[in-house]
């Protein structure tokens, strides 16, 4: 039996730079992931988190950066009854230069079997996912509505 | 066929900036597919029961199946059987379900790769390398008008793995 865990590789016609800035900024972030903001440093050790109109939905810790190639961190959510009782998951972004494209693959680990987060995450991260591709190959969003996210949990 | 017995052992999901119909236009349509599939052509005939196969750039039936569930622009199943002597004896048959759905203005995709048995992820490995690829083309090639040439290399874990159970591979 695997560990659970949540893995998704898609394929950007972007350079690793552009990717890391994309994965790293604000003014980024907030426009793929459905108004979600980082904060960080993005130095080893150095806190990480992702708020939303103001509030820190989740939060956690670098734990590898190595632009434009690799970046991880700890990820705490703190927002949802629901989740918050889940221990403290991981998330690994691995860039790679591929032909004229770059491969972007993220894993996702470190729940609970049973657990609800790895339900909430294997539905977000998708969308979150499409949306970044979108942006950066064409300009533009999806307007994905914030239910599709929810399927598999519903967040109240 | 009992298609409870199959599960997914294999799921990927994309939003797509497009309508359900040309969603499905691309999945199954050559023309489309040699574009984002490596060259490959679907070739399908549009009914349940009719002809699924997948016909390599040098002319071969790389997959032949059938269409399982068919219910334009939602949801398609077909029979996705690689052509490799031994594989569907040894492995079992493989379906694989597309389910579209708007979800606000883009279209979801949810492709499912499913079998009747538990499989290594050693032999899945394969179209789990594979499918991210394909489907980030199509995802392209709808929104941009192009896809981009993604060339992976051939499934070593998996080949190794077919090899080792006696499945003859190219």
């Amino acid at each position: 039996m695997s560990k659970p865990q949540f893995v998704y590789v898609t394929y950007i016609e972007t350079t690793p730079e552009k990717l890391w800035q994309a994965l790293t900024s604000s003014e980024f972030t907030r426009q793929y992931w459905f108004g979600a903001e980082v904060r960080s440093d993005w130095k080893v050790g150095s806190p990480f988190a992702l708020s939303l109109d103001g509030e820190v939905t989740d939060s956690g810790e670098i734990l590898e950066a190595d632009p434009p190639r690799r970046l991880s961190y700890s990820f705490k959510h703190l927002k949802y009854e629901e989740l918050r009782g889940e221990p403290i998951s991981r998330v690994v972004f691995t860039i790679e230069p591929f032909g004229p494209v770059v491969r972007l693959t993220v894993l996702h680990d470190g729940f609970i079997e049973g657990g609800k987060y790895l339900g909430a995450v294997s539905n977000g991260w998708p969308a979150i996912l499409s949306q970044l591709k979108s942006l950066l190959e064409t300009g533009k969003l999806l307007n994905i509505t914030r239910a599709a996210l929810n399927k598999g949990f519903d967040a109240k | 066929m009992n298609l409870d017995q199959f599960k997914p052992l294999t799921v990927y999901t994309i939003y797509i900036a497009s309508t359900p119909e040309k969603v499905w236009e691309a999945l199954t349509s050559a023309e489309f597919s040699r574009k984002y599939f490596s060259g490959f052509a679907v070739e399908m005939q549009p009914k349940l029961g009719g002809t699924f196969v997948v016909r390599a750039p040098d002319g071969s039936e790389h997959i032949s199946g059938e269409v399982f569930e068919y219910d334009p622009p939602r949801k398609l199943t077909v029979t996705w059987n690689v052509n490799w002597p031994d594989l569907v004896a040894k492995l079992g048959t493989t379906l694989v379900t597309y389910e579209i759905e708007q979800a606000g203005e883009a279209v979801r995709l949810i492709m499912s790769e499913r079998h009747d048995r538990d499989l290594s992820d050693d032999i899945l490995s394969g179209g789990r390398a594979g499918w991210p690829a394909i489907l980030s083309g199509l995802k392209s090639l709808l929104e941009t008008g192009k896809a981009p040439q993604i060339k992976t290399a051939p499934p070593a874990r998996m080949l190794a793995a077919l090899k080792a159970m006696g499945i003859k591979t190219p």
